[in-house]
This record gives structure tokens, sequence and C-alpha cells, in this order.
């Protein structure tokens, strides 16, 4: 390689790794604010000293516990406990549910804090993971059948 | 090592390999997404969760990934006009950008209309889907900055600086779903570990993923031809070109 290319190789590699790593620091400072929503173990004990306020609106990211959706007769309201390793965060939403909604799936609700383990949701969302496998595997390898909670209202899917 | 390569700098010649390549991509990438969208669409399994709108996962995820991949392609041409200063090299650039534009565009259409029925939200802020937003906007400036000059070679070094800083986004993209939490779920296939996918399911993807790959590249042979037509256009060999051409098409 002649001198001028590697002198060019050398300036634009430079501003490369200068660019990169201007970037790499503002997204590590931004952190907080990238990410989409809090687990409930963080709107408990706080997320990095910080606990969210009552009355914040916010994001909020768990497993719905089995056994603990509640649905009201009459209307949709219903509420459920989302949990990650530590306490449960209850959340009260009304309006349908994504059809991946379902006792142990991962869920994302925005609403407000109303009380500190309570959300009341305007939003509720299902969020699936990266594993795909046929139903009979599904059952073999996790030993589960992924059916809705029983007074959830039934639609006519596998 | 490299000096094989150096003859396909010349346009000419560059032209010649592109005449010779498009045909063989375009058969392949047409049989390939022939073979990988019945077989994905109409036999795979359904999915244990998601059921059949899973399937959707066969146009989203190749569009997706070769996304990021066209842009890397993409910025090594750049890099190339930069540093060896080959004309081609900018063509190169400037051919493959709306292709990866298109796919950018395609991945997250799909995505949305994916998003809708599993987790009930056509667009969410997270961060994968943001950076992938970015992406489309980077490869829209660098149409766009190449597009503003009227001297081609001063826009490809243009454009060619906007693709090089883009870059940085590409491993945000890619990671975007580790570093932070989010919506999207985790990498299915590009990880270190065995796919999370079942084989049955797994083989209409990959060759889905080999078609959009032939596909890509069969649209940037041949959009890399004109783009050197256009650019050469008073030389002699295209006049030549030209001429024989027309005696073709006289007879």
């Amino acid at each position: 390689m002649n001198p001028r290319r590697k002198n060019r190789l050398a300036v634009v590699l430079s501003i490369g790794i200068l660019i990169a790593g201007a970037v790499g620091l503002m997204l590590f400072a931004l952190t907080d604010s990238i990410d989409l929503f809090y687990t409930p173990s963080q709107i408990v004990d706080g997320r990095e000293g910080k606990k969210p306020e009552i009355g914040q609106r916010l994001r909020i990211g768990g497993m719905v516990v089995p056994g603990s959706v509640q649905r009201d007769k009459d209307s949709l309201e219903v509420s459920f406990d989302l949990v990650d390793t530590g306490p449960a965060v209850r959340v009260r939403y009304a309006g349908i549910l994504p059809d991946l909604f379902r006792e142990g799936q991962g869920i994302v609700a925005t609403g407000t804090l109303v009380d500190n383990r309570i959300i009341d949701a305007q939003e509720v969302l299902a969020k699936h993971d990266e594993e795909y496998m046929p139903p009979e595997l599904a059952e073999q390898m996790k030993g589960i059948k992924h059916v809705k909670p029983a007074n959830m209202g039934s639609r006519n899917d596998s | 090592m490299w000096k094989w390569l150096h003859p396909y700098a010349q346009p000419k010649r560059a032209y010649q390999l592109c005449t010779t390549l498009t045909p063989w991509f375009w058969t392949a990438a047409v049989m390939c997404l022939a073979l990988g969208t019945i077989w994905g669409l109409a036999f795979a399994p359904q999915d244990y969760q998601q059921g059949d709108s899973f399937r959707i996962i066969y146009i989203h995820v190749p569009s997706a990934m070769l996304s990021m991949s066209s842009y890397v392609a993409m910025a090594m041409a750049a890099l190339v006009g930069i540093i060896w200063q080959w004309r081609t090299a900018y063509m190169t650039m400037i051919a493959i950008a709306p292709i990866g534009a298109t796919m950018t565009f395609i991945a997250l259409i799909t995505g949305a209309a994916w998003g809708k029925p599993m987790w009930g939200a056509w667009w969410v802020w997270d961060a994968r889907l943001t950076s992938e937003l970015i992406l489309l906007f980077l490869y829209f400036g660098v149409i766009a900055l190449y597009s503003a000059f009227e001297d081609k070679q001063q826009a490809g070094k243009a454009a060619g600086v906007m693709a090089l800083v883009g870059v940085v986004n590409i491993p945000i993209i890619h990671f975007s779903v580790e570093w932070w939490n989010t919506l999207h779920q985790g990498s299915t296939i590009t990880k270190l570990d065995k796919p999370s996918i079942a084989t049955d399911m797994l083989w209409p993807l990959l060759i889905n993923l080999l078609g959009f790959g032939l596909f890509i590249a069969a649209v940037t042979t041949m959009r890399l031809r004109n783009e050197i037509i256009r650019r050469e256009i008073h030389r002699p060999w295209v006049q030549s070109l030209v001429e024989q051409k027309e005696q073709d098409h006289a007879v």
C-alpha cells in the first residue's frame, strides 16, 4: 500500500474509532431512557437507587403470575400480577388484551403508578420470546400446553 | 493478495462481470425465494404460541438481516472508494443504497404487521425498532447526499463519509435487544448458541435468507451496470457498445 493510501486509511480508522467511542458513551449515559420498561422489582426497590414516584407514567415489563388473573364478569376490567425475580406488582386494565396474553407470558404495560405496587394501565402489550417450535414439540420439551386462562373467553385457535 | 481484484476496478471490466453474473443471480434468487417462501408459508409447521402469524418471519427476518448486511457492504464500498479512490467503488455504493433502503422498509412494515396481532401494537419506540428506523434514515441520507452533487466523484466522497459514519448503528441494532430491555425478542439464529427454532421451521428461513441475498446481488449488479453506463457515457467503449446494440437490433 502506498503512503498516501496508508495515510487515508489511518485517518478514516481514527475518525471511525472516535465516533464509535462517542456514540458508545452517549448510549451508555442514556441507558435509563432507552430501556423500554421498568421491571417489577425496579418499581418496588428502585432502579439505581431511584424509585419511580407515585403518579408517574411508566411502562412495566414482567411475567404474568399464574393464577393471578382476575376478570370482571360484566366489564372488560382485568387485573393481574407481574413479576420478575423479586416482588410482584399488580396491574389493573380495562380493555381488550392481546391474543398472546396468557399466564406465564411476558407482558409490557403502560400506565400510571397509583400505589407503590399498583399500576393502572392504559395499554397492555404481549412480549414473546425468540423460540419457535411446533405445538407437539413444545408439549414434549417443556411439558407445557399453552392455553389461555379459562375465564378469558374463547377463540377457537390451536 | 488482492491484486486479482484490481482489473475489476476498471469500469469496463466491472460492467462485463456484472453482465455475466446477473442472470445467474436471478435464476438462483427466484429458485430460492420460490422454494423458501412456499415451504415456509404453506408447509412449515405452526408455532406453538403464535400459530400461523409467525410465518411472517420468512419475510421479516431475511429482509431485516440483509438490510444490515447491505449497509455493511455499502460502507465497505465507500471505504474502498475513499482509500483506493476507485471510481467503481462509489458506483457500487450508490447501486446498493436504494436496495438496502427497500429491505429496511420491508423489515419495518412486516415487523409492524407482525407486531399488531402478536404484541398488540403496530409500533413501539423500543431500542430495536428505533435503531432500525434510524438505519432507514441513514440510507436516505446517503442517497440524498449523493443526488445533491452535480459532480458524481465529489458526491461519492460525501455520501461515502456518511455511509461510513453510519456503520456505528449496525452493532447497535444487533445488540439492542441485549443491551437494553425491549419489547422485541432476542436473536433466534444470529447467535453463538444453537438456533432456538425447530429444524422444520429453520430450513425455509435459511433458504429464504439466501434467496433475499441473491435477489439483492441480482438487483445490485443490474443497477451497477446502469450506473457505469451513465457515468461512462462519453467513453469509446460505451459508444462502441451502443453501436453494437444498434446493429443487433437493426438486423
